[in-house]
């Protein structure tokens, strides 16, 4: 019974449009002319376009459209910034009202999800192979478009189903797992085989993936959230933020935290993750901590709102010093200092510890969510060049210092690729899967 | 408060809304509903011989989501016994003295049909009849209404028919379903009318479902034409009644009718030339409780505007109107952008680039914004960019300065030709 309410609160959150809305606010598009959000969105969805499909009635083209330029729109329906990006530029921003284009992207893909209508078919087969690491949405993308062109595509997924971050990550009430699955099934219709439970490094070495295919697309993505580096860390009960809204994605949703005390540790938008995750399975309370101000924070604004509806507590200018447990070696509390932010010339809000100030909080559970760690041993078995775990690429093609090899999505997010958002993975994905057309096509062509 | 009633070639309502001949006044009880509603007048569904009719009826045209931009429909006069009309008529006229019932009249083209008919409706208090020569389905098929209304020699002999029997004004109601409405107006004239209304509802098919292949509406599979009315016909009917106001060989009162569906409306239909209006669609589509606002917003602008009485403002655009030949070709206006209230949707830009005349430069800001600038020596003053500017201000057409003196086609003419007379000894 408790499950089942649990189960229930992972359901998806936000209602999709009813027909009647979805024309009402097809309809309040105003149909621009090389339209600002168009140009906003990262994988140039032609979004006036699409809506005005939805206006006529043709749903199918409406979804053709989007899936077109993007093929995890589904997805991204749900997990855009939109504010950030499409509806931030939407004209229409008097009274607040832009056009709820997450929304219409939604309606159309849920209409052809469905459905079930095949839009895209696999290209004449072309003899070369390619393999993807990773099925996250930028492996999953570059798949798309690779098959579309003729490719055999293999991808390697470590885990047990395909999906990466959308699949594992991304809180469920967000983005239910059949929309994922959804996706990653479009990409296996069109020929791509995708082998789960293989990872590469481990079932398979780089050595075997460069001996056996043509070009190589790392797109393993992140690693996990790295240790705080207190005392108190390997105590039952400190968790991995990750690892921790993983679980929450299973079959049923683990019960041992009805009632707890929950402490996130960072204010970015896994941190909200976190801790709405922990809401929603039953937690009496959840504090978030960061060492910072809202001011400073890293989660998107609608992502902090969310967060204080659901009722989770933020407390700043925080930093945890030592876990406590119990001589059963659980969690029992965290103690923490209070932080100052400095105004210097020299150093800008340089943060500083407050003297005497430590104090203790009682709680069950810290969840760690200070960012993530790089896939160093995948990258090092490559043998390319790297920075701080980040591969170094051409920042047109999205080739490493290895020809062979390309990498897109998060595993190169930081070295000039600013943000780690779906959106951006899914058009860096398609961007390698052009560049290596074209340098095969190349190739050939010498040949 | 303005004085809102009017007269109506000697017929008195208390305001100028009256419900037009249609569904809406089909019975006492709709009529009686009206009047406490606040609705200055009605003409009564259409009494004649009874007739059958089908089902289903109507059908209505969605325009971007916005329901009932256009309605049409197949049903048919009246019918219900005509004795039964007119004992509600009787009791409704006894209920309310000073609101205008007017019996509309359609029957067959001869004398004395028309006798027989008017002397009935007349015994019961009508205070003006008003002769369907406009339904353009069904009763055209069996040579009345539209039929009759599209012969002038017809719309003449019938008017006279009526006129010689009848004690009370008559109107004839016109049908747009022909060339030049005048032509018939003109015989209403020599047929003795004392006032016209117009328009009666146009040809129209509403649509064609795209599963079954039925027309819209149909009946049981089989589709035929209706009559088209509501706000896509207002521009119609706006231009007929103003040709016929502006007319000299017309010259009588106008009952204004096409699309009405606002106090604002109304005011227009006024202003060219018609005494009072007629309203049904809008009534269809929300009730008779419409009519509040449409007094109101009328009454407000009236004394907004510091007018003492509606018939003040009949007619005050007639003047106004008039061939495109009396149009002055030296008047001149550009398009202006004000690039601060500009939204940056472009349409301006595209419309006139793809369908005018190629007079907007679109550019990008250094952060990538759109800019766009008006060449105002390209620029025709065509309205284009401005009609679909989303954004109130943004674009608005301004007169440009000309040194030249007012000069219309028809004086172009006329000057042309007498320059070629005198011209002509001296190329000799």
């Amino acid at each position: 019974m408790i499950n089942s309410l649990l189960d229930k609160n992972f359901e998806e959150v936000t209602l999709g449009f009813s027909k009647a809305s979805a024309m009402e606010e097809a309809n309040r598009c105003l149909y621009c002319y090389d339209a600002p959000c168009m140009r906003a969105c990262p994988t140039s969805i032609n979004v006036p376009s699409f809506i005005k499909k939805i206006a006529s009635g043709n749903l199918k083209g409406s979804a053709k459209v989007i899936l077109e330029a993007n093929p995890m729109g589904a997805s991204c329906a749900r997990v855009c910034p939109t504010e950030e990006l499409c509806e931030g530029a939407c004209v229409m921003q008097k009274d607040d009202k832009p056009i709820k284009i997450g929304a219409l992207q939604r309606y159309a893909t849920d209409w052809v999800k469905n459905q079930d209508i095949p839009l895209f078919n696999a290209g004449v087969p072309n003899g070369k192979r390619i393999a993807i690491i990773g099925s996250g949405p930028a492996g999953l993308s570059a798949a798309r478009e690779l098959c579309r062109m003729g490719y055999e595509v293999t991808i390697f997924e470590a885990e047990k189903k395909a999906g990466g971050l959308n699949q594992h990550g991304i809180v469920s009430f967000r983005l239910p797992q059949e929309v994922v699955d959804w996706e990653v099934e479009q990409v296996r219709r069109l020929g791509a085989t995708i082998l789960t439970g293989k990872r590469v490094g481990k079932d398979v070495t780089c050595d075997e993936l460069l001996e056996n295919f043509d070009r190589i697309i790392v797109a393993v993505g992140m690693s996990k959230v790295p240790n705080l580096n207190i005392e108190g860390e390997m105590l039952e009960g400190v968790l991995d933020a990750i690892e921790f809204v993983k679980t929450t994605k299973q079959e049923t949703v683990p019960q041992n935290m009805i009632g707890k005390k929950v402490v996130v540790i960072g204010a970015g938008n896994t941190a909200i993750d976190a801790a709405t995750c922990a809401i929603r399975l039953g937690a009496a309370s959840v504090k978030i901590l960061y060492r910072r101000t809202a001011n400073e924070m890293t989660a998107y604004p609608f992502e902090y709102e969310f967060a204080k509806q659901e009722g989770v507590e933020f407390q700043w200018l925080t930093s945890p010093k030592k876990v406590v447990g119990n001589e059963d070696g659980q969690v029992m509390a965290l103690e923490c200092v209070q932080m100052k932010l400095v105004d210097c010339y020299d150093r800008k809000d340089a943060l500083l510890e407050v003297e005497n100030s430590n104090f203790t909080i009682a709680t069950d559970f810290v969840i760690r969510a200070i960012g993530q760690k790089r896939q160093v041993d995948l990258i090092q078995e490559f043998n390319i060049q790297q920075s701080n775990g980040i591969p170094s690429v051409d920042p047109v093609t999205l080739q490493t210092s290895n020809s062979k090899v390309y990498a897109c999505g998060d595993v190169i997010y930081g070295n000039g690729y600013g943000d780690a958002t779906v959106v951006s993975a899914v058009q860096q994905g398609k961007d390698c899967a052009y560049a290596i057309h074209h340098s095969l096509k190349q190739s050939s062509e010498i040949a | 408060m303005a004085d809102l009633r009017i007269n109506l070639a000697g017929i008195q309502s208390p305001n100028p809304f009256w419900l037009a001949s249609a569904p809406p006044t089909n019975s006492g009880y709709q009529v009686q509903r009206a009047f406490e509603a606040g609705w200055g007048g009605a003409v009564w569904k259409t009494l004649g011989d009874p007739i059958l009719n089908v089902s289903s009826r109507f059908a209505a045209v969605s325009f971007n989501g916005q329901k009932v931009a256009g309605f049409n429909n197949i049903e048919l006069i009246t019918d219900r016994p005509l004795e039964i009309n007119l004992k509600e008529i009787y009791e409704t006229k006894k209920r309310f003295p000073n609101h205008a019932i007017i019996a509309s009249l359609m029957v067959e083209p001869k004398q004395e049909k028309w006798h027989e008919i008017v002397k009935r409706v007349e015994d019961v208090g009508v205070d003006g009849l008003e002769l369907n020569f406009g339904c353009p389905h069904g009763m055209a098929e069996r040579g009345m209404g539209a039929a009759s209304g599209q012969v002038p020699e017809l719309v003449e002999k019938q008017t006279y028919w009526a006129k010689e029997m009848a004690k009370t004004p008559v109107i004839v109601k016109l049908t747009p379903n022909i060339t030049d409405i005048t032509v018939t107006a003109e015989a209403a004239v020599r047929g003795g009318a004392d006032a016209i209304s117009m328009i009666n509802t146009i040809n129209s098919l509403a649509g064609v479902d795209l599963n079954t292949w039925n027309t819209i509406p149909h009946v049981g599979g089989k589709g035929a034409h209706g009559g088209y009315c509501g706000p896509a016909v207002k521009p119609i009917a706006l231009n007929m009644v103003g040709e016929c106001a502006r007319s000299p060989h017309i010259n009588l009162p106008i009952s204004g009718i096409g699309g009405i569906s606002n106090w604002q409306d109304a005011a227009e239909f006024l202003l060219m030339g018609a005494t009072g209006v007629q309203v049904c669609t809008a009534a269809m589509h929300h009730g008779f409780r419409i009519v509040e606002d449409m007094i109101d917003g009328l009454n407000n602008y009236l004394d907004e505007k510091g007018i003492t009485s509606v018939m003040d403002i009949v007619g005050q655009s007639v003047p106004k109107y008039s061939d495109w030949g009396n149009l002055d070709l030296n008047y001149k206006v550009v398009a202006e952008i004000n690039n601060d209230k500009c939204i940056h949707c472009n349409k301006c830009y595209i419309a006139c680039e793809d369908t005018s005349h190629q007079a907007i430069d679109l550019y990008h800001d250094a952060s990538g914004l759109s800019q766009l600038k008006i060449r105002e020596e390209d620029c025709v003053g065509c309205n284009l960019c401005s009609i679909v500017c989303p954004e109130e201000g943004a674009i608005t057409m301004k007169e440009v300065k000309n040194t030249l003196p007012s000069m219309t086609w028809n004086e172009r003419q006329e000057m042309l030709k007498v320059l070629n007379t005198t011209a002509e000894p001296i190329g000799k």
